[in-house]
Protein backbone atom coordinates (compact mmCIF):
# COMPACT_ATOMS: atom_id res chain seq x y z
CA UNK A 1 0.00 0.00 0.00
CA UNK A 2 1.36 3.33 -0.87
CA UNK A 3 2.22 5.32 1.51
CA UNK A 4 0.20 8.33 0.40
CA UNK A 5 -3.09 6.06 0.78
CA UNK A 6 -2.19 4.20 4.19
CA UNK A 7 -3.29 7.74 5.55
CA UNK A 8 -2.11 6.68 8.98
CA UNK A 9 -3.14 9.17 11.84
CA UNK A 10 -3.18 12.10 10.44
CA UNK A 11 -3.52 13.41 6.62
CA UNK A 12 -0.43 15.32 7.26
CA UNK A 13 2.52 14.66 4.45
CA UNK A 14 4.73 10.83 5.79
CA UNK A 15 8.67 11.75 6.98
CA UNK A 16 9.73 10.25 3.68
CA UNK A 17 8.08 12.87 1.64
CA UNK A 18 9.91 15.94 3.93
CA UNK A 19 13.33 14.04 4.36
CA UNK A 20 16.15 15.71 2.17
CA UNK A 21 18.17 13.46 0.30
CA UNK A 22 17.19 11.86 -3.16
CA UNK A 23 16.85 13.86 -6.26
CA UNK A 24 15.57 10.64 -7.66
CA UNK A 25 12.19 10.01 -8.65
CA UNK A 26 12.54 6.00 -8.89
CA UNK A 27 14.80 6.05 -5.60
CA UNK A 28 11.60 7.83 -3.82
CA UNK A 29 8.90 5.60 -5.30
CA UNK A 30 10.91 2.54 -4.38
CA UNK A 31 10.75 3.84 -0.57
CA UNK A 32 7.20 4.87 -0.52
CA UNK A 33 5.41 2.70 -2.89
CA UNK A 34 7.62 0.15 -4.24
CA UNK A 35 4.65 -1.74 -5.64
CA UNK A 36 4.35 1.20 -8.44
CA UNK A 37 7.86 0.37 -9.53
CA UNK A 38 7.67 -1.52 -12.75
CA UNK A 39 10.65 -3.95 -12.02
CA UNK A 40 9.34 -5.23 -8.54
CA UNK A 41 6.85 -7.25 -9.53
CA UNK A 42 7.44 -10.72 -8.52
CA UNK A 43 5.91 -13.06 -11.59
CA UNK A 44 4.16 -16.15 -11.21
CA UNK A 45 5.63 -19.22 -12.69
CA UNK A 46 5.32 -19.83 -16.18
CA UNK A 47 6.53 -17.42 -19.61
CA UNK A 48 4.27 -14.14 -19.63
CA UNK A 49 6.35 -13.23 -22.78
CA UNK A 50 2.97 -14.36 -25.53
CA UNK A 51 0.69 -12.79 -23.36
CA UNK A 52 1.28 -8.86 -24.12
CA UNK A 53 2.42 -7.17 -27.04
CA UNK A 54 5.43 -6.49 -28.30
CA UNK A 55 6.78 -3.41 -29.77
CA UNK A 56 9.22 -3.75 -32.78
CA UNK A 57 11.25 -1.52 -35.02
CA UNK A 58 13.20 2.12 -33.87
CA UNK A 59 15.93 3.99 -35.68
CA UNK A 60 17.55 7.01 -35.02
CA UNK A 61 20.19 8.99 -36.59
CA UNK A 62 21.99 12.20 -36.33
CA UNK A 63 21.92 14.95 -38.91
CA UNK A 64 23.97 18.69 -38.90
CA UNK A 65 21.55 20.49 -36.27
CA UNK A 66 20.47 17.35 -34.34
CA UNK A 67 19.17 13.96 -33.97
CA UNK A 68 15.82 12.02 -35.79
CA UNK A 69 14.29 9.16 -34.11
CA UNK A 70 11.45 7.16 -35.59
CA UNK A 71 9.23 4.11 -35.00
CA UNK A 72 7.16 1.85 -36.99
CA UNK A 73 3.51 1.38 -35.91
CA UNK A 74 2.73 -2.25 -35.50
CA UNK A 75 2.91 -4.41 -32.34
CA UNK A 76 2.78 -7.90 -32.36
CA UNK A 77 1.58 -10.24 -30.10
CA UNK A 78 2.94 -13.81 -31.69
CA UNK A 79 1.76 -14.14 -35.51
CA UNK A 80 -1.50 -11.24 -34.75
CA UNK A 81 -0.99 -7.70 -35.51
CA UNK A 82 -1.99 -6.16 -31.84
CA UNK A 83 -2.37 -2.78 -32.98
CA UNK A 84 -1.67 -0.97 -36.26
CA UNK A 85 -1.26 2.43 -34.55
CA UNK A 86 1.13 2.10 -31.41
CA UNK A 87 3.33 5.22 -30.46
CA UNK A 88 6.45 3.49 -29.90
CA UNK A 89 8.88 7.31 -29.35
CA UNK A 90 8.18 9.52 -26.87
CA UNK A 91 9.15 12.76 -25.53
CA UNK A 92 11.74 12.02 -22.20
CA UNK A 93 12.21 15.75 -21.93
CA UNK A 94 12.53 18.79 -23.61
CA UNK A 95 15.74 17.96 -25.33
CA UNK A 96 15.29 14.02 -25.85
CA UNK A 97 13.24 11.19 -26.80
CA UNK A 98 13.22 7.86 -26.03
CA UNK A 99 11.81 4.90 -28.32
CA UNK A 100 10.96 1.08 -27.23
CA UNK A 101 11.18 -2.17 -28.42
CA UNK A 102 10.15 -5.35 -26.38
CA UNK A 103 7.06 -5.96 -23.91
CA UNK A 104 5.12 -3.14 -25.00
CA UNK A 105 3.37 -2.49 -21.95
CA UNK A 106 6.04 -2.72 -19.63
CA UNK A 107 8.25 -0.01 -21.78
CA UNK A 108 5.51 2.28 -21.56
CA UNK A 109 5.14 2.06 -17.89
CA UNK A 110 9.45 2.58 -18.28
CA UNK A 111 8.84 5.31 -20.24
CA UNK A 112 6.71 6.90 -17.92
CA UNK A 113 9.04 6.47 -15.33
CA UNK A 114 12.04 7.74 -16.86
CA UNK A 115 9.84 11.11 -18.14
CA UNK A 116 8.91 11.78 -14.83
CA UNK A 117 12.27 11.02 -13.53
CA UNK A 118 13.79 13.55 -15.46
CA UNK A 119 11.36 16.01 -14.73
CA UNK A 120 11.62 15.43 -10.77
CA UNK A 121 15.05 15.73 -10.82
CA UNK A 122 14.55 19.31 -13.15
CA UNK A 123 12.30 20.46 -10.30
CA UNK A 124 13.75 19.16 -7.58
CA UNK A 125 17.32 20.46 -8.25
CA UNK A 126 16.50 23.41 -10.37
CA UNK A 127 18.92 22.30 -13.77
CA UNK A 128 18.58 19.56 -16.06
CA UNK A 129 20.60 16.27 -15.99
CA UNK A 130 23.45 15.96 -18.57
CA UNK A 131 23.03 14.11 -21.57
CA UNK A 132 25.45 11.17 -20.20
CA UNK A 133 23.45 11.59 -17.26
CA UNK A 134 20.04 11.12 -18.39
CA UNK A 135 21.72 8.29 -20.13
CA UNK A 136 22.74 6.49 -17.12
CA UNK A 137 19.55 6.97 -15.40
CA UNK A 138 17.52 4.85 -18.28
CA UNK A 139 20.62 2.34 -17.83
CA UNK A 140 19.75 2.07 -13.91
CA UNK A 141 16.03 1.59 -14.62
CA UNK A 142 16.63 -1.17 -17.35
CA UNK A 143 18.93 -2.99 -14.91
CA UNK A 144 16.24 -3.30 -12.37
CA UNK A 145 14.04 -4.78 -15.01
CA UNK A 146 16.69 -7.80 -15.67
CA UNK A 147 14.33 -10.34 -13.50
CA UNK A 148 11.56 -9.84 -16.02
CA UNK A 149 13.45 -9.62 -18.29
CA UNK A 150 14.84 -13.08 -17.81
CA UNK A 151 11.11 -13.84 -17.94
CA UNK A 152 10.56 -13.12 -21.47
CA UNK A 153 9.47 -9.02 -20.39
CA UNK A 154 12.72 -7.62 -21.82
CA UNK A 155 12.39 -3.92 -22.83
CA UNK A 156 15.29 -2.44 -24.97
CA UNK A 157 15.16 1.03 -25.22
CA UNK A 158 16.78 3.69 -28.08
CA UNK A 159 17.47 6.89 -26.34
CA UNK A 160 18.61 10.38 -27.96
CA UNK A 161 19.11 13.72 -27.46
CA UNK A 162 20.49 17.06 -28.23
CA UNK A 163 23.71 17.68 -25.95
CA UNK A 164 23.05 21.20 -25.61
CA UNK A 165 27.02 21.08 -23.93
CA UNK A 166 28.85 19.92 -26.61
CA UNK A 167 26.28 21.09 -29.44
CA UNK A 168 25.43 17.75 -31.33
CA UNK A 169 23.23 15.06 -30.99
CA UNK A 170 23.95 11.53 -29.55
CA UNK A 171 22.62 8.54 -29.35
CA UNK A 172 22.61 5.70 -26.83
CA UNK A 173 21.42 2.22 -27.29
CA UNK A 174 20.78 -0.08 -24.19
CA UNK A 175 21.18 -4.18 -23.82
CA UNK A 176 18.75 -5.88 -21.24
CA UNK A 177 21.14 -5.96 -18.50
CA UNK A 178 21.45 -2.12 -18.21
CA UNK A 179 24.88 -1.80 -20.57
CA UNK A 180 24.77 1.56 -22.31
CA UNK A 181 26.57 1.87 -25.30
CA UNK A 182 27.20 5.31 -27.26
CA UNK A 183 26.39 5.12 -31.14
CA UNK A 184 28.07 7.26 -33.84
CA UNK A 185 25.36 8.43 -36.61
CA UNK A 186 22.49 6.30 -36.57
CA UNK A 187 20.78 2.48 -34.71
CA UNK A 188 18.43 1.07 -35.14
CA UNK A 189 16.74 -1.69 -32.25
CA UNK A 190 13.30 -4.34 -31.89
CA UNK A 191 13.10 -6.81 -34.53
CA UNK A 192 13.68 -5.58 -37.74
CA UNK A 193 16.95 -3.50 -36.59
CA UNK A 194 19.21 -5.75 -38.42
CA UNK A 195 17.62 -4.74 -41.80
CA UNK A 196 17.30 -0.89 -40.75
CA UNK A 197 20.72 -1.03 -39.82
CA UNK A 198 21.57 -1.88 -42.68
CA UNK A 199 19.50 0.37 -44.90
CA UNK A 200 21.18 2.74 -43.26
CA UNK A 201 24.02 2.12 -43.97
CA UNK A 202 23.81 2.38 -47.37
CA UNK A 203 21.60 5.64 -47.13
CA UNK A 204 23.18 7.98 -44.77
CA UNK A 205 25.32 10.51 -45.27
CA UNK A 206 27.44 13.05 -42.64
CA UNK A 207 26.01 15.79 -44.09
CA UNK A 208 22.24 15.38 -44.07
CA UNK A 209 19.74 18.16 -42.96
CA UNK A 210 16.46 17.23 -41.46
CA UNK A 211 14.39 16.72 -44.37
CA UNK A 212 17.31 14.08 -45.32
CA UNK A 213 17.37 12.62 -42.07
CA UNK A 214 13.81 11.57 -41.69
CA UNK A 215 13.43 10.41 -45.19
CA UNK A 216 16.92 8.32 -44.52
CA UNK A 217 14.71 6.92 -41.60
CA UNK A 218 11.89 6.15 -43.07
CA UNK A 219 13.36 4.41 -46.14
CA UNK A 220 15.39 2.28 -43.12
CA UNK A 221 11.60 1.10 -41.74
CA UNK A 222 10.30 0.31 -44.69
CA UNK A 223 13.07 -2.09 -45.68
CA UNK A 224 13.06 -3.26 -42.07
CA UNK A 225 9.20 -3.72 -42.80
CA UNK A 226 9.89 -5.46 -46.27
CA UNK A 227 12.11 -8.32 -44.29
CA UNK A 228 10.61 -8.29 -40.64
CA UNK A 229 6.95 -9.51 -40.70
CA UNK A 230 6.79 -7.66 -36.74
CA UNK A 231 7.42 -4.00 -38.37
CA UNK A 232 4.87 -2.09 -40.20
CA UNK A 233 5.41 -0.47 -42.98
CA UNK A 234 3.71 2.72 -44.09
CA UNK A 235 -0.53 2.06 -44.53
CA UNK A 236 -1.28 3.73 -47.51
CA UNK A 237 -4.63 3.00 -47.18
CA UNK A 238 -5.11 3.73 -43.18
CA UNK A 239 -2.99 6.91 -43.83
CA UNK A 240 -0.52 5.39 -41.08
CA UNK A 241 2.72 6.88 -41.15
CA UNK A 242 5.43 6.46 -38.50
CA UNK A 243 6.19 8.02 -35.32
CA UNK A 244 9.11 11.19 -35.95
CA UNK A 245 10.06 13.03 -33.80
CA UNK A 246 13.13 15.66 -34.18
CA UNK A 247 15.44 17.12 -32.01
CA UNK A 248 17.57 20.54 -32.52
CA UNK A 249 18.93 22.97 -30.13
CA UNK A 250 15.36 24.50 -30.09
CA UNK A 251 14.29 21.74 -28.20
CA UNK A 252 12.53 18.39 -29.39
CA UNK A 253 9.32 17.91 -31.35
CA UNK A 254 7.01 15.61 -33.40
CA UNK A 255 7.23 15.83 -36.72
CA UNK A 256 3.56 16.88 -37.94
CA UNK A 257 2.07 14.01 -39.48
CA UNK A 258 1.13 15.95 -42.71
CA UNK A 259 4.82 16.52 -43.10
CA UNK A 260 5.97 12.40 -42.28
CA UNK A 261 2.91 11.39 -44.96
CA UNK A 262 4.52 13.17 -47.20
CA UNK A 263 8.04 12.27 -47.26
CA UNK A 264 6.09 8.90 -46.88
CA UNK A 265 4.10 9.35 -49.76
CA UNK A 266 7.55 10.29 -51.65
CA UNK A 267 9.44 6.88 -50.52
CA UNK A 268 6.53 4.77 -51.38
CA UNK A 269 6.63 6.63 -54.99
CA UNK A 270 10.26 5.58 -55.53
CA UNK A 271 9.71 1.96 -54.13
CA UNK A 272 7.00 1.81 -57.15
CA UNK A 273 9.94 2.38 -59.57
CA UNK A 274 12.59 0.00 -57.71
CA UNK A 275 11.15 -2.27 -54.74
CA UNK A 276 14.14 -2.71 -53.22
CA UNK A 277 14.95 1.23 -52.59
CA UNK A 278 17.30 3.93 -53.81
CA UNK A 279 20.56 2.79 -55.51
CA UNK A 280 24.06 3.50 -53.35
CA UNK A 281 26.98 3.93 -55.86
CA UNK A 282 29.07 1.26 -55.69
CA UNK A 283 32.41 2.92 -55.26
CA UNK B 1 12.85 23.26 44.32
CA UNK B 2 11.27 23.57 40.87
CA UNK B 3 7.31 24.06 40.37
CA UNK B 4 5.73 23.09 36.91
CA UNK B 5 4.05 25.68 35.83
CA UNK B 6 0.63 26.02 34.27
CA UNK B 7 0.50 27.35 30.96
CA UNK B 8 -3.02 28.00 29.53
CA UNK B 9 -3.18 26.49 26.25
CA UNK B 10 -4.38 29.88 24.57
CA UNK B 11 -1.43 31.61 26.24
CA UNK B 12 0.78 28.07 24.46
CA UNK B 13 -0.48 29.02 20.44
CA UNK B 14 -0.22 32.46 21.26
CA UNK B 15 3.47 32.45 22.26
CA UNK B 16 4.08 29.98 19.14
CA UNK B 17 2.24 32.11 16.65
CA UNK B 18 4.31 35.14 18.06
CA UNK B 19 7.27 33.20 17.58
CA UNK B 20 6.51 32.15 13.98
CA UNK B 21 5.18 35.56 12.83
CA UNK B 22 8.62 37.66 13.98
CA UNK B 23 10.44 34.29 11.94
CA UNK B 24 8.29 35.03 8.91
CA UNK B 25 8.62 39.35 9.28
CA UNK B 26 12.05 39.17 8.94
CA UNK B 27 11.69 38.48 5.45
CA UNK B 28 11.55 40.10 2.44
CA UNK B 29 7.95 40.02 1.10
CA UNK B 30 6.83 38.49 -2.43
CA UNK B 31 3.84 39.40 -4.61
CA UNK B 32 1.54 37.18 -6.38
CA UNK B 33 -0.50 38.55 -9.38
CA UNK B 34 -3.17 37.33 -11.58
CA UNK B 35 -2.87 39.04 -15.23
CA UNK B 36 -4.87 38.44 -18.20
CA UNK B 37 -2.82 35.07 -19.27
CA UNK B 38 -1.85 33.79 -15.92
CA UNK B 39 -0.90 34.39 -12.09
CA UNK B 40 2.44 35.77 -12.20
CA UNK B 41 5.33 35.81 -8.61
CA UNK B 42 7.68 38.52 -7.80
CA UNK B 43 9.78 38.92 -4.83
CA UNK B 44 12.96 40.95 -4.42
CA UNK B 45 15.56 37.96 -4.31
CA UNK B 46 19.12 38.94 -4.72
CA UNK B 47 20.31 35.28 -4.88
CA UNK B 48 20.11 33.51 -8.24
CA UNK B 49 20.21 30.04 -6.72
CA UNK B 50 18.13 30.09 -3.42
CA UNK B 51 14.71 30.47 -4.97
CA UNK B 52 11.67 31.65 -3.42
CA UNK B 53 9.13 30.98 -6.18
CA UNK B 54 9.12 27.56 -8.14
CA UNK B 55 7.66 25.35 -10.20
CA UNK B 56 5.38 21.89 -8.48
CA UNK B 57 3.97 20.80 -11.94
CA UNK B 58 2.32 21.32 -14.95
CA UNK B 59 0.16 24.51 -13.67
CA UNK B 60 0.65 24.54 -9.94
CA UNK B 61 3.56 26.99 -8.47
CA UNK B 62 4.41 27.64 -5.18
CA UNK B 63 6.08 31.16 -3.64
CA UNK B 64 7.55 30.94 0.20
CA UNK B 65 8.84 33.61 2.95
CA UNK B 66 10.56 32.94 6.17
CA UNK B 67 13.41 30.28 7.00
CA UNK B 68 14.99 28.90 3.69
CA UNK B 69 15.65 25.22 4.86
CA UNK B 70 11.74 24.59 6.24
CA UNK B 71 10.19 25.73 2.92
CA UNK B 72 12.84 23.74 1.12
CA UNK B 73 11.57 21.31 2.53
CA UNK B 74 8.40 21.84 2.02
CA UNK B 75 8.63 22.33 -1.75
CA UNK B 76 10.60 19.07 -2.10
CA UNK B 77 7.75 17.14 -0.28
CA UNK B 78 5.09 18.82 -2.94
CA UNK B 79 7.06 18.11 -5.73
CA UNK B 80 7.63 14.46 -5.03
CA UNK B 81 3.63 14.08 -3.98
CA UNK B 82 2.65 16.00 -7.34
CA UNK B 83 5.06 13.73 -8.89
CA UNK B 84 3.91 11.07 -7.34
CA UNK B 85 0.09 11.55 -7.98
CA UNK B 86 0.72 12.31 -11.44
CA UNK B 87 2.51 8.97 -12.18
CA UNK B 88 -0.26 6.75 -10.21
CA UNK B 89 -2.88 8.69 -11.89
CA UNK B 90 -2.83 11.20 -14.71
CA UNK B 91 -0.91 14.67 -14.90
CA UNK B 92 -4.78 15.89 -14.61
CA UNK B 93 -5.26 14.45 -11.79
CA UNK B 94 -2.66 16.72 -9.77
CA UNK B 95 -4.32 19.51 -8.55
CA UNK B 96 -3.59 22.81 -6.27
CA UNK B 97 -6.57 22.07 -3.78
CA UNK B 98 -4.80 18.91 -3.23
CA UNK B 99 -1.42 20.17 -2.35
CA UNK B 100 -2.35 23.44 -0.46
CA UNK B 101 -4.97 20.51 1.66
CA UNK B 102 -1.61 18.41 2.63
CA UNK B 103 0.66 21.56 3.30
CA UNK B 104 -2.27 22.88 5.55
CA UNK B 105 -2.67 19.57 7.56
CA UNK B 106 1.36 19.10 7.82
CA UNK B 107 1.76 22.58 9.11
CA UNK B 108 -1.33 22.37 11.27
CA UNK B 109 0.03 19.13 12.82
CA UNK B 110 3.86 20.70 13.40
CA UNK B 111 2.00 24.03 14.80
CA UNK B 112 0.01 22.26 17.60
CA UNK B 113 1.94 19.33 18.30
CA UNK B 114 4.14 20.48 21.45
CA UNK B 115 7.12 18.22 19.92
CA UNK B 116 8.37 19.99 17.12
CA UNK B 117 8.87 23.98 16.74
CA UNK B 118 6.88 25.84 14.68
CA UNK B 119 7.67 26.53 10.78
CA UNK B 120 8.23 29.69 10.14
CA UNK B 121 6.76 29.99 6.87
CA UNK B 122 4.16 31.56 4.87
CA UNK B 123 3.24 30.01 1.36
CA UNK B 124 1.23 30.60 -1.37
CA UNK B 125 0.49 27.62 -3.77
CA UNK B 126 -1.28 28.73 -7.20
CA UNK B 127 -2.81 27.00 -10.19
CA UNK B 128 -3.56 28.48 -13.34
CA UNK B 129 -6.52 27.13 -15.18
CA UNK B 130 -7.75 27.91 -18.51
CA UNK B 131 -9.56 31.31 -17.80
CA UNK B 132 -9.00 33.35 -15.20
CA UNK B 133 -11.76 32.66 -13.15
CA UNK B 134 -10.23 29.36 -13.10
CA UNK B 135 -7.30 30.11 -11.41
CA UNK B 136 -6.82 29.62 -7.81
CA UNK B 137 -4.13 31.26 -5.41
CA UNK B 138 -4.04 29.31 -1.79
CA UNK B 139 -2.35 31.44 1.14
CA UNK B 140 -1.29 29.36 4.05
CA UNK B 141 0.42 30.39 6.90
CA UNK B 142 2.43 28.86 10.06
CA UNK B 143 -0.37 27.12 11.73
CA UNK B 144 -2.08 25.47 8.57
CA UNK B 145 -4.88 28.05 8.24
CA UNK B 146 -5.75 27.88 3.88
CA UNK B 147 -6.86 31.00 2.51
CA UNK B 148 -8.32 31.47 -0.85
CA UNK B 149 -7.15 35.00 -2.75
CA UNK B 150 -8.22 36.56 -5.60
CA UNK B 151 -6.71 39.20 -7.96
CA UNK B 152 -3.42 40.26 -5.75
CA UNK B 153 -1.91 38.99 -2.51
CA UNK B 154 1.25 39.67 -0.27
CA UNK B 155 3.00 37.82 2.33
CA UNK B 156 6.32 38.30 4.61
CA UNK B 157 7.68 41.12 6.16
CA UNK B 158 6.16 44.43 5.35
CA UNK B 159 2.60 42.54 3.64
CA UNK B 160 0.60 45.04 4.67
CA UNK B 161 2.49 48.25 3.19
CA UNK B 162 2.58 46.20 0.63
CA UNK B 163 -0.82 44.72 0.12
CA UNK B 164 -2.34 48.43 0.69
CA UNK B 165 -0.33 49.79 -2.51
CA UNK B 166 -1.56 46.66 -4.49
CA UNK B 167 -5.29 47.33 -3.04
CA UNK B 168 -5.41 51.02 -4.35
CA UNK B 169 -3.74 50.27 -7.60
CA UNK B 170 -4.77 46.65 -9.21
CA UNK B 171 -7.09 45.93 -11.64
CA UNK B 172 -8.65 43.49 -13.56
CA UNK B 173 -7.09 42.27 -16.76
CA UNK B 174 -3.24 43.52 -16.40
CA UNK B 175 -1.01 42.92 -18.97
CA UNK B 176 2.23 40.86 -17.94
CA UNK B 177 4.77 43.64 -18.41
CA UNK B 178 1.90 45.93 -15.97
CA UNK B 179 1.31 43.15 -13.41
CA UNK B 180 4.97 43.30 -13.18
CA UNK B 181 5.54 46.74 -13.20
CA UNK B 182 2.96 46.96 -10.59
CA UNK B 183 4.65 44.25 -8.26
CA UNK B 184 7.86 45.54 -8.20
CA UNK B 185 6.45 49.66 -7.03
CA UNK B 186 4.50 47.84 -4.37
CA UNK B 187 7.41 45.77 -3.29
CA UNK B 188 9.64 49.24 -2.88
CA UNK B 189 6.92 49.77 -0.26
CA UNK B 190 8.65 48.63 2.28
CA UNK B 191 12.01 50.19 3.40
CA UNK B 192 13.04 54.01 2.69
CA UNK B 193 10.42 55.96 0.57
CA UNK B 194 10.53 56.00 -3.11
CA UNK B 195 13.29 53.32 -3.45
CA UNK B 196 13.34 51.88 -6.76
CA UNK B 197 14.43 47.81 -6.47
CA UNK B 198 17.00 47.14 -9.52
CA UNK B 199 16.09 43.79 -11.67
CA UNK B 200 19.03 42.11 -10.46
CA UNK B 201 17.41 42.08 -7.08
CA UNK B 202 14.29 40.52 -8.36
CA UNK B 203 13.18 36.81 -9.12
CA UNK B 204 10.41 36.83 -11.27
CA UNK B 205 8.15 34.01 -12.29
CA UNK B 206 4.89 33.02 -14.46
CA UNK B 207 2.33 30.25 -14.58
CA UNK B 208 1.35 31.08 -18.22
CA UNK B 209 -2.10 29.49 -20.04
CA UNK B 210 -0.71 30.60 -23.23
CA UNK B 211 2.09 28.26 -22.80
CA UNK B 212 1.95 25.65 -25.60
CA UNK B 213 4.03 23.14 -23.76
CA UNK B 214 2.24 21.51 -21.00
CA UNK B 215 4.85 22.93 -18.06
CA UNK B 216 2.86 26.32 -17.71
CA UNK B 217 6.23 27.56 -15.73
CA UNK B 218 8.33 30.43 -16.35
CA UNK B 219 11.32 31.93 -15.01
CA UNK B 220 11.71 35.69 -16.23
CA UNK B 221 15.15 36.86 -16.18
CA UNK B 222 18.02 39.30 -17.32
CA UNK B 223 17.02 40.98 -20.69
CA UNK B 224 13.80 39.80 -21.09
CA UNK B 225 12.86 40.83 -17.26
CA UNK B 226 14.31 44.24 -18.20
CA UNK B 227 12.71 44.44 -21.38
CA UNK B 228 9.85 44.11 -19.20
CA UNK B 229 9.95 46.30 -16.93
CA UNK B 230 11.24 49.64 -18.97
CA UNK B 231 8.24 49.61 -20.94
CA UNK B 232 6.93 52.00 -18.64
Amino acid sequence: MSAESSGRSSARLPDAFLSPGTSSFADFLGEVSPELLPARRALPAGSPADLAPHGTTIVAATFTDGVVMAGDRRATMGNVIAQRDIEKVFPADEFSCVGIAGSAGLAVEMVRLFQTELEHYEKIEGSTLSMDGKANRLSALIRNNLALAMQGLAVVPLFAGYDRRAGFGRIFSYDVTGGRYEETAFHSVGSGSVFARGSLKKLYRGDFDATDCVTAAVQALYDAADDDSATGGPDLTRRIFPVVHVITGDGQQRMPEAEVAEIADRVVAGRMQRPDGPNAALN
Amino acid sequence: MSMPFYVSPEQLMKDRADFARKGIARGRSVVVIQYADGVVFVSENPSKALHKVSEIYDRIAFAAVGRYNEFENLRIAGVRLADLRGYSYDRVDVTGRGLANAYAQTLGTIFSSGGEKPYEVEIFVAEVGDAVEDDQIYRLTYDGQVADEHDYAAMGGDAEAVDTYLKEHFEGGLSLDAAIRLAVKALAQSGEDGRTIPAGDLEVAVLDRTRTLPRKFRRLSGDSLSGLLAEA
